[in-house]
């Protein structure tokens, strides 16, 4: 099964749909500042508060369990093969707060890290890289079968 | 003052791949506690790694990273014998800062 593809397909559906329907525009993207998506409750306004769409990418490697038994607990990890990778954001789709980490790489750093994150259910994780100014995303589904968000 | 980091930094190819466990609570904020009184966000918002006094990493977490987080990430330079720190600053403006020698 070619998944490269299907992922393609279902990225750029749901982030061109929401550029038509103009949840993302230019103007909130210029209003983001560097904490705002952390406060923001929905997914599409938290990718918007990075500034712009990010167009789906092969070149990032998303590497989290499929099935994780310990939403608590869920390590997930992130690669860029694309140049000039300078930032990189971790979106946990259905979490109450979809970003869950940020980071930024110096020159000499690689783009690449890797962390543990809490998931409330099974969701999509999203990570969008920022390289010579552009956003590319991609996405991996895990399966959480013990929610870690509390209640 | 939390409680020391455990930071491994070791070289090899000329490349050093850091692994650092924080000790933190990390609650979320989302919990609620036995009255049903929600307890209060508390987790690391900023993490900075540098190596002799060059940033090699930054970061900016949220309430969704885990409890004691882990980190993980290699950057080019660094040989063993030199020191590599990482600190980080919470919400309720704790602080801590820890450093390694590179092995």
């Amino acid at each position: 099964m070619n998944t490269t593809r299907r992922q393609v397909i279902k990225t750029t559906g749901v982030l061109g749909t929401l550029v038509s329907l103009g949840i993302i525009t230019q103007a909130q993207a210029v209003a983001a500042d560097a904490r705002a998506g952390f406060s923001t409750k929905s997914f599409a306004d938290a990718i918007a508060s990075l500034g712009g769409t990010p167009t789906t990418s092969a070149d990032i490697s998303v590497n989290t369990p499929d099935i994780a038994e310990n939403g608590a607990v869920v390590p997930v990890g992130a690669a860029s093969k694309i140049p000039n990778t300078t930032d990189m954001w971790f979106f946990v789709e259905k979490n109450p707060y979809p970003l869950a980490a940020s980071f930024s790489f110096p020159e000499g750093t690689d783009p690449e890290v890797k962390t543990r994150v809490k998931m409330g259910t099974s969701t999509q994780v999203t990570v969008v890289v920022k390289a010579g100014g552009e956003l590319y995303a991609a996405s991996k589904e895990t399966k959480v079968t013990l929610g870690g968000c509390g209640g | 003052m939390g409680k020391p980091m455990r930071i491994r930094a070791k070289a090899a190819n000329g490349e050093t791949t850091v692994r650092a466990l924080m000790a933190h609570i990390m609650e979320g904020g989302q919990r609620k506690d036995s009255s049903g009184n929600r307890i209060p966000a508390h987790h690391i918002t900023d993490v900075t790694a540098s190596h002799n006094g060059k940033t090699v990493l930054t970061a900016q977490w949220g309430s969704a990273v885990s409890q004691n987080p882990f980190l993980a990430f290699t950057f080019k330079g660094g040989a063993a014998g030199e020191k590599l720190a990482i600190s980080w600053k919470d919400n309720k403006g704790d602080s801590r800062t820890d450093e390694v020698t590179i092995s």
